[in-house]
Formats: C-alpha cells, structure tokens, sequence
C-alpha cells in the first residue's frame, strides 16, 4: 500500500510535467492544425537555460542569501526565453508553409526540431549539464511515504500554471480570440482579431509553458540534456491526444494519466519497458478513439 | 521593387537581432557568475556574413542583376541537355553502370566505404521514397525495419549459423512482417497522427531490441555475424567452386551496388505499375481515390511492407558489412536522416533520391572537420528545401496539386 501510495505521489509529478508541455503541443494544434515536432525542444532549451540562470545567480552568490528569488527568476527567464524562442520559429518555420500541403509543414518542424536540438548540442555540449542540487533537499516523512520539497514545489508550481492558463484561456479576452482563431481564421479576422498574432501568442504561451517543465525536470532528475526534449515530447504528445487533441482540459488530464501510467508500468510491470507504456497508450487512444477522452468530433480530413 | 527591397532588409535585421538574442544566453552566461559577449558576437558574426551573402545572392538574383552569371549558365545546361538527349538513354545509364563497376579500382579502401554507404542508403531511400515519396504517408520510424532485416541476418547467423543468402530472404521477410504488425492498425490515421504513431512504433521497436537480453544481447549488441559467402569457381586441377567470405570491401562493393540497382529498378517499375499509380492516387487525394475503386487500405498496407521490404534487404547487407549490430545504429536521428535524404532529392523522384543520398553520404566525408555541425545542417536543410523547394533538387515528373493546397 505504502509503495502504491508513494508511486502515486511520483506519477503525479511526472504527470504534472507532461501536462504543462501537452498544453503546448494542444494549443497550437487547436489554432493551426500543425503537430509542433520542435516542441519537444522547447522544453529542453527550458531547462537549459533555467541550469544556466541557476548557476549564475550561484556563482554571483544570489543563491544562498535569497534562494526563492533566485529559483523565481530563472523560472521566469526560462519561460521569457523559450517565448521568444518559439516566436521566431514560428515565423521562421511555419508561418511560410501555412499555406502548403501539411507534408511540407510536418518535415519543415522536423527540421526545425533536430536543428534546435543539435544547436543546443554545439553550445552546450554534448554531456550533461548538472543543476545545482543542494536546492530543496529536505522532504516529509510519513513512515514508508516519503514526499520531498521539490514534488511539493513541482506539483503545486504546476497547478498554479494549469489554473493561470485555464483563467487566461477561458475568463479573458486574449482567451477569447484564441479560442475564436482555432474555431474559425476567417471569421475571426472579420471581427478583427489579428490570427498571426494570436498563433504567436499561442506559441510564446505553449513554449513557456514547456519551458517551466524544463526547469522542473531539471530540478527533479538532477541534470539536463541536448536530446531529453524528444522523449517526454511524444509522451506529452500521447497527453495531448489522449484527451482529445485540441482541448485544453483534456491535455492536463491526460498528461497526468501518462504520468501516472509511466510510473506504475514502470513500478509493478517493467522498468526497462517504461518509455514503451505510453507509446501503447498513443496507439490505442488514436486506434480504438482517436477524438480522445474529452475532444470534439474531428472532420474526417484533419486526421 | 524597392519596397520589396526594404522590407526583405527590414526582417532580415529582426531576425539577425533575435539570433543574437537567441545566441547570448546559451554563449555568455557563465557559471562562475560572469557576462561575455565577445564569444556570442564572434558566432554570430559569422553567422551574419553568411546568411549576408546568401541573401545578397538571392536579391541579387531575383532582381535580374545577376543574368551575365547565370545566362551562360543557363545556356550552358540547355546545350548539356540538348547533348544528353541527343544519345539514347542507355547509354547515359550503361556509362554510370561502367563507371561504378570501375569505380573501387581507383578510389582505394577509404572511398570504396563512403561508395558502400551510400549504396545502401539508395536502396533505403528508395524504400522510404515508395512510402513518403508515392503513397505520401510519413513514416518516422523507418529505420526500425532497417533494424529487424540487421538483427534477422544477425540472429539467423550467429545462433542458427545460416548463410547469408538463405537469411536474406528472412530479413526481407520479417521487415515485411514488423511493417504489417505496425501498419495495420496505424494505417486508418492520416498525416500528422501517422507519422507520430510510426514515430512511436520506431522506439518501440528499438527499445525492444535493446531490453530483449536473451535474443538481441540487448545495448551489447550481436558480434562475429559473418560476411557474405559465395561460391568462386577455381580452374585449378579440374573446375570446382570454393566456398569463400567476402571479406573484401571491393567485393562488398559490387553486392551493395547490385543492391542498389536492383531497388532502383523495382522502385521503378513499381510506381509506373496499376499499384504505383494507385498509391498516387492515394497521395494526391485519399477520398477521390477510395471513391474511385481503389482499396485504399491494402494499398497503403502495400506501400509500407514494400519500404520495409526494401529496408530490410538494406539492414541484412548492413549486418554482413559491419559483422556487429547493436541498437545505437537504429535510433531516431537515422529515419530522420534518410527522411531528409528523400527530401532534399525530390520525393517519388528516383535520380533525385540518389542525388541527396550521395550530398547527404558524401559531402559530409568531405569536410570531415565539420562532422559535428552535420545534423544541424541537415536540420537546416530540411527546412529550407521545405521553404524554398519543397519538390526537391530533382523533381517527381508526375506529381499534382494536393486538393489540400487549394483548400488552403
């Protein structure tokens, strides 16, 4: 029961990891009907540049005097770069082929992704980079559970985001032009909503939030590396189609299943089989209900 | 036209200045709690001068002022092309025939590898092209096959100690069976879906390899798989054939070349057969094509397990030619390569796919000293190709307007 329990709490950080970067993957299928392969990359710059931000602020001294700060602001340099990051690639990348068969769209983001990964692999090096670990090492014990800080910090971190996104999708009025570029481009530039900048918006959001699970991976695992976005991306991406791609909802749900199913697959069925469990889950969601658990129809022709 | 001008000018400074951005934080920001920036402007000057140029090029060039270079250029092609087609085709092919029969002799053991790899690449691309580039279904876990027809050669060899000949009939056999078990159920997705479903399946196929201790010996690899064996007739005392192991590269050589003319020709025939126009049917438009009587699922089916086929083929030889197979060959960045390979070429086109495979083999060998900026380019390559050509240095003679462009 104990091990049942702390497997749980682990799922539910991972989970929460995946959902933030799902949300990403969701939300830009939702306006462009495009699968962003370089969003995997996204995350992985995220964490890049949250160990970078961290090990400055340690080597100037910030760190030990005001840790939270410190954590707060690579946090938000993180995200700020990975937003700005995933605009230019945007116009760079996509923009163009907006028009174009999707085939052209799909291999242009491949191309996108292996660039990015392999120019964070010719600055950063190909080994991995350590996050300063003596941050957050304490952790609760309830006899057998254990329960550390930093899930604590992760989980809660995540949660605040989720909410954050879900007042800014559905409560504003940015939201409410997202929500009306992914119904319908042409009406809504009728009512003037500017689309290029609302797929910009989109994109700058989703990197962001990509760029926060870096950061927490990072944090969580100990180290980052050129190639971790590849990974976790399809894994996120079997979030986002799980609950039904498209809806944003869905996405959180998903990711957190994706997580929790990683975690116990790899706990009571296979370590070595980990990565494999949510691939599975991927081909049966698109096989047996491609619409996911909480999407809409789909036009036959986007699928 | 200067209009056109300043606003090219205009995005070209945003996105230099957002390179620079892009650049600092990963060049300048050190861990010993200093700012530099002397490292970030040197990469990113470099970077300047060259897109500089480029774009000067492609200005200069689109603007006319270029015409006194690629006037006689232009005329230069014309009258090549007027003096190809002046000879029969054959020639032309029994000439490259002639020349890569001939082709060991001089390159010497170095150049005879590089020949070798891009060989079978070919026969790989080719196989991805009968996918990607015919039945227009992107597959991201190619190489997986490629995989199965190595390790089929590689277990039949060292635990059944069967010869190559007898296991390359199985390698082929079993990249067609691993294509079936991945197609069928993924094959009702269409575009995005399949390809990260194909994505999916390639790792699955992958870590299995990799975690199957008892069958693959996992991450260690299989080693000591033997070359290829024939029988040489020897005229001394009498006419008899002795068994030997092609051990040479020069002989590797000629199997791998053989290879490749044998997909080539099957490629083609193929997709100038009632199948290869079905499966393009099938790309230019999937609900015309099924409405007009072709089964699109057993054709799509068709296009996979003949790209697997061909793969596996590939990977048997692979196996032959390394004598070891692990799992680290099979990875991800391969598809992507041979995706990139067909891309650059010109899908469905087969000169254009053994052109970008010779580029993508070859020239990397050339400027060996930039190895690690190779995926980055190829990355880079990836998307310009999709910008500015996305029909590939050599284009497809038969493709049409996808009703999806028009939909917009």
């Amino acid at each position: 029961m104990e091990y049942f329990i702390q497997q749980l709490i682990n799922g539910i950080t991972l989970g929460g990891m995946y959902a933030l970067i799902a949300l990403g993957y969701t939300m830009v299928y939702g306006v462009i009907q495009l699968i962003n392969f370089a969003h995997g990359e996204f995350f992985a710059a995220g964490g890049y540049v949250g160990a970078i931000a961290l090990a400055y602020f340690a080597g100037v001294g910030y760190m030990d005097s005001h840790p939270v700060i410190c954590l707060t602001a690579s946090f938000a340099i993180a995200m700020a770069y990975c937003a700005y990051l995933a605009v230019g690639v945007e116009k760079v990348a996509y923009k163009p082929l907006r028009k174009n068969s999707r085939l052209a769209a799909l291999l242009s983001a491949l191309g996108m992704s292996i660039f990015l990964s392999n120019g964070m692999m010719l600055t950063q090096g190909v080994y991995d980079k350590v996050y300063p670990g003596e941050l957050f090492q304490g952790r609760f014990d309830f006899g057998m559970v254990t329960i550390s800080y930093l899930q604590i910090l992760i989980v809660s971190l995540t949660a605040c985001l989720l909410v954050g996104l879900n007042l800014l999708v559905f409560k504003t009025k940015i939201g409410m032009a997202m929500r009306a570029t992914a119904q319908d481009k042409t009406m809504s530039a009728l009512v003037a909503i500017g689309s290029n900048r609302i797929i910009s918006l989109t994109f700058a959001i989703g990197a962001g939030l990509a760029a926060a699970a870096g950061i927490m991976y990072g944090l969580y695992y100990g180290s980052v590396k050129y190639d971790m976005g590849f990974v976790p991306g399809i894994k996120a991406f079997a979030a986002a189609v799980l609950g039904g791609i498209g809806n944003i909802t869905g996405a959180m749900i998903g990711g957190l299943i994706i997580g929790m199913v990683e975690i116990f697959g790899a706990g009571y069925i296979s370590g070595e089989y980990k990565d494999v469990f949510a691939f599975i889950i991927l081909i049966g969601v698109l096989y047996f209900k491609p619409n996911g658990i909480m999407g809409e129809n789909i036009d036959d022709t986007r699928v | 036209m200067i209009q056109e001008f300043k606003k090219v000018w205009k995005q070209y400074t945003i996105g230099m200045l957002w390179l620079l951005g892009l650049l600092w934080p990963m060049l300048g920001i050190h861990a010993d709690g200093t700012l530099t920036f002397q490292k970030t402007v040197t990469v990113w000057s470099y970077l300047l001068a060259g897109t500089f140029v480029c774009l000067l090029i492609y200005l200069l060039n689109t603007s006319g002022y270029l015409k006194f270079v690629s006037n006689p250029l232009s005329r230069a092609t014309g009258k090549m092309k007027s003096a190809t087609s002046a000879l029969p085709t054959w020639v032309w092919f029994a000439l490259i025939f002639v020349a890569a029969l001939f082709y060991p002799q001089f390159a010497g053991r170095y150049g005879t590898d590089v020949a070798i790899n891009v060989l079978l690449y070919i026969c790989l691309g080719l196989g991805l092209n009968v996918v990607v580039g015919l039945a227009g279904m992107l597959d991201l876990g190619y190489i997986a096959f490629y995989g199965v027809g190595a390790y089929s050669y590689a277990v039949l060899n060292s635990v059944y100690g069967l010869g190559f000949w007898v296991c390359l009939p199985f390698s082929a056999l079993f990249a067609c069976i691993a294509g079936c078990i991945v197609g069928y159920p993924t094959l009702r997705m269409r575009g995005d879906y399949l390809a990260i479903v194909t994505l999916g399946f390639g790792e699955i196929i992958r870590i299995i390899l990799n975690n199957w201790m008892s069958l693959t010996n996992g991450p260690n690899g299989i080693l000591g798989v033997k070359p290829i064996g024939i029988y040489w007739p020897i005229f001394e005392n009498g006419f008899t054939f002795e068994h030997i192991w092609v051990k040479k590269l020069q002989f590797f050589y000629y199997f791998a070349l053989g290879l490749a003319i044998v997909a080539a020709i099957a490629v083609k025939r193929l997709n100038f057969s009632r199948v290869g126009r079905a499966w393009e049917s099938i790309r230019e438009d999937e609900t015309a094509a099924e409405l007009m009587g072709v089964n699109t699922f057993i054709y799509k089916l068709l296009a996979y397990a003949m790209g697997a086929v061909f793969a596996g083929l590939a990977g048997a030889f692979f196996a032959a030619r390394m004598k070891f197979v692990s799992p680290e060959s099979f990875t991800f960045l391969e598809s992507a390569m041979v995706l990139c390979m067909v891309v650059l070429g010109g899908m469905g086109s087969i000169p254009g796919i053994i052109l970008g495979v010779a580029a993508l083999i070859a020239l990397p060998e050339v400027f060996r000293q930039f190895d690690s900026y190779r995926m980055l380019i190829f990355g880079a390559t990836m998307i310009i190709m999709m910008l500015f050509r996305p029909s590939g240095l050599i284009p497809a003679k038969r493709v049409g307007t996808r009703s999806e462009e028009k939909e917009g």
